[in-house]
């Protein structure tokens, strides 16, 4: 992906397998939204293709692709302000269930697993931020996906608030659904993730495992700097 | 909608009572004028009302509609002596395959750049009827006084024409009653919201915004039939100008956008006060009416942004936490509080 000048994503090639949970780190700028929008249909990248389940997204708008079973939140969180909980994961249910009296009845099951069901009737632009966090996921399960890619769920939130979030997508990924994350908070995406998928600068500079991750050269690189890098280092040796 | 609900069948009932028991108070044909007024800008508003406050795409273009079913319906009666309620349709119709042709490029617009492209459509459709010859131009059409019958709309007396508007306003109603309990109300009011959202969960924004507008443009080019038949002489100044454009968003905006009452609420409370102002203050001075709309507007702003039905709607408070007094009033959507609130939290 290109925006003028500059390269957002560049050479970036994985694969996420079915049932999986994958991780995508990296430091700010490095590009992990501009991948997310390449592949839910809101950006078109400039060069490159996004296969799921044996199709390529590229020129598929975002409801067409919703419709294939793929699913993003977003990392601002945009409660539909003017309609309650269960009206906003009514949007979602809508998707495979047109009859209103179907679609509420799957939402409200859908709030009950998400743990919404007590607020179904606040409205969304009410909503504290880690509620608004929860509602995006909700929203977002109503359309029953195969694929879920989460950006930045789990930012601004407590550790307590994380724990639960964390039980969330551990959830979720019991009921078969996929699971694509960005997350900045390692200690949440750490534990859970099958595997860590990091971009820097435009760039994957590693794929594996966390508990690779964490000790790979270049993502400590990437994440402290060169300098701090070299110091530490000469610290322990 | 297989169940009907008493609350249903009340309102309905309420509405039949009040169109049957209203133009019974008075003989005068002022009076029963204002009535039809308030049925005819209530239909305009309910219209508008479904693209402008379900969907959010404030169109100050609906005078264009209106007059496509003003000239259409009146060119087949002069011209090939075709019933106006077949023109009624036909008016309909091509309104609605126009909108459709002006919503689709316009889709990308959001907001007031939407606003402006509707607002541009309507007045370049005011100069091209202004100057086509074979619809007289600026000159107008003066309806030919045929006979008194139903299947020519012409009445000598104003009643059947109550018994017409109110009937075309209770069928507008019922379209949107059943719009905002289906999944396409739904989605419009998603679209409102957050264009964005909705496309990411599977809506074809696009699509939404086509239906919501040719609906609309349908029953707004039908009120236009009614008016030419109503007042039997059409020009461009009247059924195309601006001025009804804005006195439509009025209506909704002062009776409360959104919601399928408000936009009636707002004609029956704006429509005999223009009308009585006009009557009563025409010849003192000019625009004296206005001033008083002016005000009766400024109020509402500042009072209740949300129109007058926003004092009786109260969403359901919250279960089992203290009163819910959180402001549900002023919906527009800023994202950057958002973000403000969003960044607070992490830092």
């Amino acid at each position: 992906m290109r925006f003028g000048g500059l390269l957002a994503n560049h050479d970036v090639t994985f694969d996420i397998y079915p049932g999986e949970i994958v991780g995508l780190i990296g430091p700010n700028g490095a590009g992990k939204t501009t991948l997310f929008n390449c592949i839910s249909g809101f950006l078109h990248p400039t060069e490159g293709s996004v296969l799921f389940k044996g199709e390529n997204l590229i020129g598929l708008k975002p409801h067409e692709i919703c419709h294939r079973g793929l699913v993003r939140t977003f990392q601002i969180t945009q409660p539909l302000r003017d309609m309650t909980v269960l009206e906003n994961v009514m949007i979602g249910t809508f998707c495979r269930h047109p009859q209103t009296s179907q679609a509420r009845e799957k939402a409200l099951a859908i709030l009950e697993t998400t743990g919404m069901w007590p607020k179904r009737h606040q409205m969304g632009g009410e909503l504290t931020i880690p509620d608004r966090k929860r509602l995006e996921i909700a929203r977002a399960l109503g359309t029953e996906p195969d694929l879920l890619i989460l950006d930045e769920a789990m930012a601004g939130l407590n550790p307590t608030e994380i724990q639960d979030a964390i039980e969330l997508v551990k959830n979720i990924q019991a009921q078969g659904i996929t699971l694509f994350i960005i997350e900045h908070v390692m200690e949440a995406i750490m534990p859970i993730a099958d595997r860590i998928v990091v971009l820097d600068a435009g760039r994957l500079i590693a794929e594996g495992p966390p508990s690779e991750i964490v000790r790979n050269e270049r993502v400590i690189e990437a994440y402290l700097g060169e300098g701090r890098h070299a110091k530490r280092k000469q610290h322990s040796s | 909608m297989p169940k009907i609900s008493r609350k249903t069948v009340l309102t309905v009932l309420l509405y039949l009572g009040i169109v049957a028991i209203t133009p019974l108070c008075s003989k005068a044909p002022f009076y029963r004028h204002v009535l039809i007024m308030v049925g005819l800008y209530g239909l305009l508003g309910v219209a508008w009302n479904i693209m402008g406050g379900y969907t959010g795409l404030y169109s100050f273009g609906q005078s264009a509609y209106f007059g496509i079913g003003a000239y259409t319906s009146t060119m087949l009666l002069v011209k090939a002596g075709v019933s106006p309620w077949i023109g009624m349709i036909c008016g309909g119709i091509l309104a609605a395959i126009v909108a459709a042709g002006v919503a689709y490029p316009c889709s990308r617009l959001r907001g007031p750049y939407f606003t402006i492209a509707s607002q541009a459509v309507a007045r370049t459709f005011q100069i091209l009827m202004t100057n086509w010859d074979y619809v007289e131009g600026a000159i107008g059409i003066p309806l030919p006084l045929m006979a008194d019958t139903w299947w020519l709309m012409q009445f000598k007396g104003k009643m059947p024409y109550h018994i017409i508007i109110f009937s075309l306003l209770g069928i507008a109603i019922l379209v949107c009653y059943y719009i905002e309990r289906s999944r396409t109300g739904y989605y419009f009011r998603a679209i409102r919201d957050s264009e964005e959202v909705a496309s990411s969960l599977g809506i074809d924004t696009v699509r939404q915004r086509i239906i919501a507008a040719m609906v609309s443009a349908f029953f707004t080019a039908v009120a236009g039939t009614f008016y030419a038949q109503y007042v039997l002489y059409i020009d461009p100044e009247s059924v195309t100008q601006h001025a009804l454009s804005i006195e439509i968003v009025m209506v909704a905006a002062v009776g409360g956008a959104g919601t399928i009452w408000g936009p009636v609420l707002g004609a029956a409370i704006l429509m005999p006060i223009s009308q009585y102002a006009r009557a009563l203050l025409g010849g003192a001075g000019r625009g004296i009416d206005l001033i008083l709309y002016g005000i009766i507007i400024m109020l509402i702003a500042v009072v209740r942004p949300t129109g007058i039905l926003g004092f009786f709607q109260r969403k359901p408070a919250i279960e089992g936490e203290g009163g819910d007094d959180i402001g549900t009033t002023i919906t527009a959507s800023t994202g950057t509080d958002d973000e403000v609130r969003g960044s607070a939290g992490q830092s």
